[in-house]
């Protein structure tokens, strides 16, 4: 299930740049963004904050903030073109072709709604069926996703339930209209570690079980590690590195991806000091000439400073956007 | 070196959650009290870190603020360097507390946004009148340099930094006071990855420079293996296991330690499996009966459920389970 073979992709995004404009300038905070997602994979999409990380999700589902606006590339969902729909037909697909799964449980629930009320109207809006028939999925959508006595507790409001538990309803209404992608925005970042592995595993089940493809953006590459089939690595709005999850994480090519892998501290590590990154990722106003890592970059040269790295083929299916990557290397 | 700096013994800490008088009365109920903390004892040794552990509402945070005085025990002890931390007289208080100090979590909330970062780092010790007139500019400088950043920054404000140098800053005037002791409240967890490793790096280099001996209080596990000597495991404000550090990872007596150590993803493509948990922390206020861990627990028996369990000392240290010291057998 990796992406590249022939198979025609479930979404596409080429070149897409993603401006705010502001009083000062404008600030690029997506610059030339392309990756393609194949059906039924699982996609990563890692990097520190503020890398764009969650633009990339909000730009692909159309829900990017004023001012921010997609100021050049494209999106496709099934070779149909989706980022210049006007807001009605966006608001179709929305829910319907592709589901979203925010971080934080509490605010993407409405705490006035029963959670039957919710999931319901979900459902009635995206598929023709009656009331008693949407709420009969509702309760086998619940029951699949690890509530326990679905049946009763879906006329329960959202603050009766545990942050875990409102999670799997999130993931519920994520994926009520059976949508082909579900994109999942930090969906564990809010939950305790011994939540966070229960949460990962119902996501991945169902959405293999309903062959969605999944857009997973975190921050943690532990999640990526035993989630994805591929990853892409965001630095300052720029894909650095992009390719299947175990060549990204035992043979990373990128400085910034090696530096980023030796920074985690891992339970089997054993040495004294952590692989240390100097400074901090550029602020937007301030990204440099070349490739936008360079002054943290070890391995800098003279190319680094003038020339921006467009992304290269490195390995099959691995792409890298570094000047020490020669096209076509192994 | 083996000196313990700080005991803590029979800590414990329950805050009241009734309702008001009247509503009460009106609808009978009885008072109501959440136990944050029961019964917690370890010690930390002179120069070594101890890390807690634990889920979020597992009372860490309030262990913290007992510690250094910000909040009262409501039962227990906790001894600095010999001396009982008397929270009623305050001249000796204030002698002590020049000697421990705390970092907290989120550096955009615990810095003073109106002050310069000369004055932030400064308040302690003008606190303390430690130094006086350009003795403090120079000693200021000479901290920000220490924690890696530059005496022009000393004229910034908070906001002119990143997440990572807000920390540094926090570093730094944790420092000031020149304490022996600092608890460090999830330091890097507001943190991204590359910035969480510089700090945790200079933490140690500042251990090994200074001799400070830290509390560090975090839920990550790999964080704390990477930097504690010792550590407890907190389930529901009581200590479930304490062990030294290398071989709680290796052989956890507790079977909720396993739990955790499990549940942490496996980075290294090791093809080692996390298993899913079981269930969720449950509520505090009504806590299970007997083990406060048996709903969750595989090894359950009638015993988990009737009683709860004491301490007990184990090949690595102690874990308050019935069944300490075959949890590894069984799982």
């Amino acid at each position: 299930m990796t992406g590249g073979d022939m198979q025609e992709p479930l979404l596409t995004v080429r070149d897409l740049v993603v401006e705010f404009p502001m009083r000062r300038g404008t600030l690029r905070a997506l610059d030339q963004v392309s990756f393609d997602i194949a059906p039924g994979e699982v996609l990563g999409m890692v990097g520190e904050s503020g890398a764009g990380k969650s633009l990339t999700g909000a730009s692909i589902i159309g829900l990017l903030e004023p001012p921010g606006r997609i100021a050049g590339g494209e999106i496709r969902l099934r070779g149909e073109r989706i980022d210049n729909l006007p807001p009605e037909a966006m608001r179709r697909i929305r829910g319907r072709r592709i589901g979203m799964v925010f971080q934080d449980p509490l605010t993407s629930l409405n705490p006035l709604y029963t959670v039957a009320q919710q999931l319901i109207q979900t459902i009635r809006t995206h598929m023709d069926v009656s009331e008693a028939e949407a709420r009969k999925r509702a309760v086998a959508l619940l029951d699949r996703v690890g509530i326990p006595a679905a049946a009763r507790r879906i006329d329960d409001y959202p603050h009766h339930f545990s942050g875990g538990m409102r999670q799997r309803v999130v993931i519920a209404l994520a994926l009520c209209a059976e949508p082909e992608l579900v994109i999942a925005d930090e969906p564990t970042t809010a939950l305790d570690v011994s939540v966070q592995a229960q949460i990962i595993d119902v996501l991945k089940e169902i959405c293999a079980e309903r062959g969605a493809s999944v857009m997973l953006i975190t921050h943690d590459m532990g999640v990526i590690a035993e989630t994805a089939d591929r990853v892409a690595v965001l630095y300052a709005g720029r894909v650095a590195e992009i390719g299947p999850v175990r060549d990204v994480i035992q043979h990373a090519r990128h400085p910034y991806t090696r530096g980023l892998m030796g920074a985690i501290p891992t339970l089997e590590q054993t040495s004294d000091r952590l692989v240390q990154i100097p400074g901090a990722m550029p602020r937007l106003n301030a990204i440099p000439k070349g490739c936008a890592f360079n002054p943290r970059c070890e391995q800098v040269f003279e190319r680094c400073y003038s020339e921006r790295p467009s992304l290269r083929q490195a390995a099959p299916n691995h792409q890298v956007a570094c000047w020490l990557t020669e096209e076509g290397s192994a | 070196m083996s000196e313990p700096l700080v005991q803590v013994d029979g800590l414990t800490r329950r805050f009241d959650i009734s309702k008001p008088w009247l509503n009460r009365v009106l609808e009978r109920q009885s008072r109501q009290f959440l136990t944050a903390n029961a019964d917690v004892s370890f010690s930390i040794k002179k120069g070594e870190t101890f890390a807690l552990v634990g889920e979020s509402g597992s009372g860490k945070s309030t262990i913290a603020k007992m510690i250094v005085g910000l909040l009262a025990p409501s039962a227990g002890h906790i001894r600095f360097d010999g001396q009982e931390m008397d929270f009623a007289s305050g001249a000796d208080m204030r002698a002590l507390r020049r000697r421990f100090q705390m970092i907290f979590q989120d550096p955009f909330a615990s810095l003073n946004p109106r002050w310069r970062v000369r004055d932030i780092v400064a308040e302690p010790i003008v606190t303390f009148g430690l130094l006086q007139g350009s003795e403090i500019t120079r000693e200021v400088d000479r901290l920000l340099e220490v924690v890696g950043l530059s005496a022009t920054d000393a004229a910034k404000f908070p906001h002119e930094f990143s997440g990572g140098q807000r920390q540094r800053i926090a570093i730094a005037r944790a420092l000031s006071s020149k304490p022996e002791f600092i608890v460090c409240d999830e330091p890097t967890s507001a943190l991204d990855v590359s910035v969480q490793a510089q700090i945790l790096n200079l933490m140690r280099d500042l251990q090994d420079e200074f001799g400070l001996t830290y509390l560090l209080i975090s839920h990550d596990l790999s964080v704390v293996r990477h930097m504690a000597n010792c550590i407890g495991v907190l389930y529901l404000g009581r200590l479930v296991e304490v062990a030294d550090a290398k071989r709680l990872f290796l052989e956890p007596q507790h079977p909720y330690t396993r739990m955790l150590l499990d549940a942490v993803p496996d980075l290294a493509l090791s093809g080692r499996r996390r298993k899913p948990v079981l269930g969720e922390i449950p509520n505090p206020i009504d806590p299970p009966s007997g083990c406060a861990f048996h709903p969750r627990c595989p090894m359950a028996a009638d015993i988990c459920t009737a009683e709860t369990p004491l301490p007990r000392v184990t090949p690595t240290g102690q874990a308050a389970c019935h069944f300490a010291g075959q949890v590894g057998e069984v799982a």
